[in-house]
């Protein structure tokens, strides 16, 4: 018993490491596509965390939608994209850089102050249901049925405006 | 105590993603990166939401729910923005920020 949770820590630390790793690769790459798989290094690492967790559903769905979806999205936008040396040219460079680093390290330093000299946390008394696919669905359906129901006219209003923003002009000067 | 069954490194992890969203979005000169730092704010902020739902609240489903619908908004928003770099492509040429000053295409 104890060695599985010894291995299931030594995952947890594998899994923090490809999530910043991926996050590094994304944000320093000097080529698009090699952000877009830092990207998906992290996603990956992130839905590992959920299945840390307790959520293996939430895990499945990130990798489903995260990976599967976005990613694929983005990379159909990298094709229309900028050749590698004119995208290393324009990112920042000399003095901007180092003021963009100092500015992101100190937002960093103030929210992990905050996170450590937080306000204790009171783990809540009593749980209702628990954890499983099952009971989300409930909730989903019964409980949160706006949130499920705002998310499908999002999802639908968002299809609508990028078929109408894409396609507009193809005919010439028809928009 | 494991570190993996605590609240704290789980804030840390996510704020570590915001730190990096927040950079990627500073130091990348093209919408595309911008869009990918963006996922990784998004993602912070519902990995914050499944900590708080795990060690906090006492109906484990709000935080499951609340992670996919920002998966919901993230997939909307992506395909918007992709729409969007085809048609400031079709117009400009090219896909610099810097070329987006007005609203009219």
């Amino acid at each position: 018993m104890i060695v599985f949770e010894y291995i299931a820590e030594a995952l947890f630390y594998a899994l923090v490491c490809l999530t910043f790793t991926g996050g590094i690769v994304a944000v320093r790459a000097k080529m698009l596509m090699h952000a877009v798989l830092g990207l998906a290094a992290t996603l990956f690492g992130v839905a590992g965390l959920y299945f840390h967790l307790g959520s293996p559903f939430l895990a499945m769905m990130q990798i489903l939608i995260y990976v599967g979806a976005v990613c694929i999205i983005i990379v159909l936008g990298v094709m229309l994209g900028n050749t590698p040396d004119q995208l290393a040219a324009k990112n920042l460079t000399g003095r901007n850089l180092l003021l963009a680093l100092l500015a992101c390290f100190t937002a960093f330093i103030s929210l992990f102050a905050a996170v450590i000299s937080r306000t204790e946390f009171t783990s809540a008394t009593e749980h209702v249901g628990d954890m499983s696919i099952e009971f989300v669905g409930e909730s989903l359906l019964l409980q949160y049925c706006l949130a499920f129901e705002l998310i499908s006219v999002i999802l639908l209003t968002a299809i609508l405006g990028a078929i109408i923003l894409a396609r507009g002009g193809r005919e010439g000067k028809t928009s | 105590m494991m570190i993996s069954a605590n609240l704290n490194t789980y804030l840390i992890i996510a704020a570590v993603l915001l730190i990096i969203g927040l950079y990627g979005m500073i130091q990348h000169r093209s919408l595309i990166g911008m869009l990918i730092s963006s996922e990784f704010i998004l993602n912070g902020a519902a990995l914050n939401f499944m900590a708080f739902n795990r060690f906090v609240a006492p109906n484990p489903a709000v935080g499951q729910i609340y992670a996919l619908f920002i998966m919901g908004i993230a997939a909307a928003e992506a395909a918007i923005v992709v729409s969007i770099i085809i048609a400031v492509y079709r117009k400009y040429q090219n896909e610099d920020p810097e070329n987006l000053q007005d609203m009219k295409m």
